[in-house]
């Protein structure tokens, strides 16, 4: 019989090698699944994994990296910083879908008028788009104790009804034949997020995106701020004791998830969106809780993390093409990785010892 | 007539599935655990127990058949909060996600077909809506008057007290996770087989977020759990009535109710929690605690 006996601290090693092993583990089980539904694994691991980078059409699929990463960067940026103090945003797919909405209306109001302002005004409007939403789950548990965890997966629910009903509604493209969707934001140069280098994918949502890992890196190991975070989530009635105000923490990390997620919205939607459609949340908010867990809620591990989960979306579309591979493959992959992730970091925790040893 | 039979079944109905998920994770959060897959053991017992039931003709047959796909489903997550004593809101998160993405794999060929008919049981009402109204007392009895409740509750407000007592914590918990996961598929497959008649991706669209949060609203009360139900239904009900009527209000923002309602409860009871001691029940005490016997 084999027991678990705490480490008091993880090697730093180990710390490193988990995310790994997990990854592998999710290779190998996903072949398996493969195998089962009778495909071939090693070409189906190969297509999601290798061939987007290096295989025969990867001119077209590696700019796609960027264009995906980026907003799983940016929003796991800000919910890491939660999760480190025990403030459980769950609804950044919310926030993500306001944001673009918010930032879309200022363009949609703005359009036809040309100007610098406007594009810099929209990333002002999506970012207060998402923190206002973010700050309801946050008034509500600091006023009345409600969970922020319900809440604002509650608010994901509302916020895509929401978008469902600007796009038939209020946003609906006066030009646009009666189609649901807004105008498309691409063809409105002043308000359009394009790509900034021919090539590469990156748009200003991918600057944004790192720029966050920076001042995420600053804020939570160089800044007090950080500290009192870090202090809050290992030992709660000690940083109350230090004079660490929990409502604080609270309004400020879901503010901050909440604003970050809400820029990373409308990047989308003013680059490569384009237009706010009833369907416009797109499962980022969700998919940047396993990225901010894959890299271990450390900004440099989120960089990498997101970089790998973007992989698995292009790889995913490539799979669907070329294999036939059902369209959900991908987010069967990413359960997985989070359960192995949860699984393997108990060898950070506990060492494993057989309990005759113990006696 | 606002509230004639017909309505009132179609709320009864309309409440079942967040009944029966509900009630499952009363028993799991008594146990002390915080189990956030509900949504995702829906799905499962969604998409199980219509493929069971249109595979075989009998409704019946699908809803044991989601019964077992839920307790199966949640068995990872035990394994994982219990043997391994991963984070619950993060396993709870990632079950949740795992679910949704097998069910859109798998869910695939089913789309489009219709269930077979539930065969109307006493009173023109199905024998689901009647297993959920008699699992109420059942489950109330079983947890204050029985030597089980007893334990289960013991282990669910202090499990180190408990462990000294010599019971056996992670076994309790693990049973308590495959009841919930049982009840929370039947739930699911209530939606597919009986409400929709029909499988789609997604179908739940947030059924096992709610039924967490009439947990909180029941006080971690079966009987609680029965009227927050019921109150989910009529918030339904009526907007699907508002709707049939013709209000001018667009459908994407009556669609909203429900959740605005959820939110809405939660801050009452939240707020009655906190700042009246002793009104409306509290949480388990060792709720969401990992157990680590060192001894």
């Amino acid at each position: 019989m084999l027991r678990l006996e705490p480490r008091p601290a993880a090697p730093a090693w180990l710390e490193l090698a988990t995310p790994v092993m997990a990854v592998i583990a999710t290779m190998i089980a996903g072949g398996v699944l493969f195998a089962l539904m009778g495909f071939d694994p090693v070409a189906a691991v190969r297509t999601i994994f290798w061939d987007p980078l290096f295989g025969p059409a990867a001119s077209y699929s590696r700019p796609q990296l960027l264009v995906k990463a980026g907003p799983l960067i940016l929003i796991a940026c800000g919910l890491a910083v939660g999760f480190r103090a025990g403030i459980w945003n769950i609804g950044a797919e919310g926030q993500y879908i306001v944001g673009g909405l918010c930032g879309a209306a200022v363009a949609l109001a703005a359009y036809p008028a040309e100007g610098a302002w406007i594009f810099p005004a929209m990333v002002l409007a999506g970012a207060a788009g998402g923190w206002a939403w973010g700050m309801i789950p946050a008034m509500l548990r600091n006023w009345f104790g409600a969970s922020e965890i319900l809440v604002s997966l509650m608010l994901v629910y509302v916020a895509q009804r929401l978008a469902a009903w600007m796009a038939f509604g209020p946003m609906r493209n006066p030009e646009g034949f009666g189609m649901p969707g807004s105008r498309n934001l691409q063809q409105y140069p002043s308000a359009a997020n394009p790509e900034l280098v021919a090539g590469t994918g990156a748009h200003w949502g991918v600057v944004a995106a790192a720029l966050a890992v920076v001042a995420t890196w600053f804020l939570m190991s160089r800044h007090i701020r950080g500290f009192h975070i870090r202090a809050a989530g290992l030992a709660p009635r000690a940083a109350r004791f230090a004079g660490v105000s929990p409502a604080a923490l609270v309004a400020f990390c879901l503010g901050l998830s909440g604003a970050l997620a809400g820029m990373a919205g409308l990047f989308e939607v003013a680059g490569p969106g384009g237009q706010i459609i009833d369907s416009f949340g797109s499962g980022y908010g969700f998919t940047a809780i396993i990225v901010a867990f894959l890299g271990r809620l450390h900004p440099l591990g989120i960089l990498l993390a997101g970089l790998l989960l973007a992989l698995t979306y292009i790889g995913g579309e490539l799979a669907q093409l070329t294999l036939q591979l059902p369209a959900a493959t991908v987010q069967v992959f990413q359960g997985m990785l989070l359960f192995f992730l949860l699984a393997f970091d108990t060898l950070t925790r506990f060492r494993i010892r057989s309990a005759r040893a113990m006696a | 007539m606002i509230l004639d039979v017909t309505t009132l079944l179609l709320l009864i109905s309309a409440a079942t599935p967040i009944l029966f998920a509900a009630l499952g994770e009363v028993i799991v959060e008594r146990a002390g655990v915080l189990n956030l897959g509900v949504e995702g053991l829906m799905i499962v017992g969604a998409l199980a127990g219509f493929a069971a039931a249109h595979a075989t003709g009998s409704t019946a047959l699908g809803f044991a058949v989601a019964a077992v796909a839920g307790a199966g489903l949640a068995m990872i997550f035990a394994v994982l909060t219990q043997m391994l004593l991963t984070n619950q809101v993060a396993t709870g998160l990632a079950l949740t996600l795992f679910g949704l993405g097998l069910t859109a794999m798998f869910g695939k060929p089913y789309e489009g077909i219709k269930a077979p008919p539930v065969p109307a049981g006493p009173l023109g009402v199905n024998a689901m809506i009647w297993l959920g109204l008699a699992l109420v007392p059942l489950i109330w009895l079983g947890l204050n008057r029985t030597r089980a409740g007893l334990i289960l509750r013991g282990v669910g407000e202090n499990h180190d007290a408990a462990h000294a007592l010599g019971y056996k914590v992670r076994a309790v918990r693990i049973a308590a996770i495959a009841a919930g996961g049982a009840l929370a598929g039947m739930g699911g497959a209530y939606i597919s087989i009986a409400i929709v008649l029909q499988w789609t991706e997604g179908m739940t669209a947030g059924a096992g977020w709610i039924a967490l949060a009439i947990v909180v609203f029941a006080g971690w009360n079966p009987w609680g759990a029965l009227a927050g139900a019921w109150l989910f239904g009529g918030v339904t009900v009526l907007q699907l009535r508002l709707q049939a009527a013709g209000v001018a209000v667009p459908v994407q923002l009556l669609s909203m109710a429900p959740y605005l309602a959820t939110i809405l409860v939660l801050v009452l009871i939240s707020a009655r929690q906190t700042y009246a001691r002793g009104g409306g029940g509290t949480a388990p005490g060792s709720l969401g605690r990992p157990f680590h016997a060192l001894r």
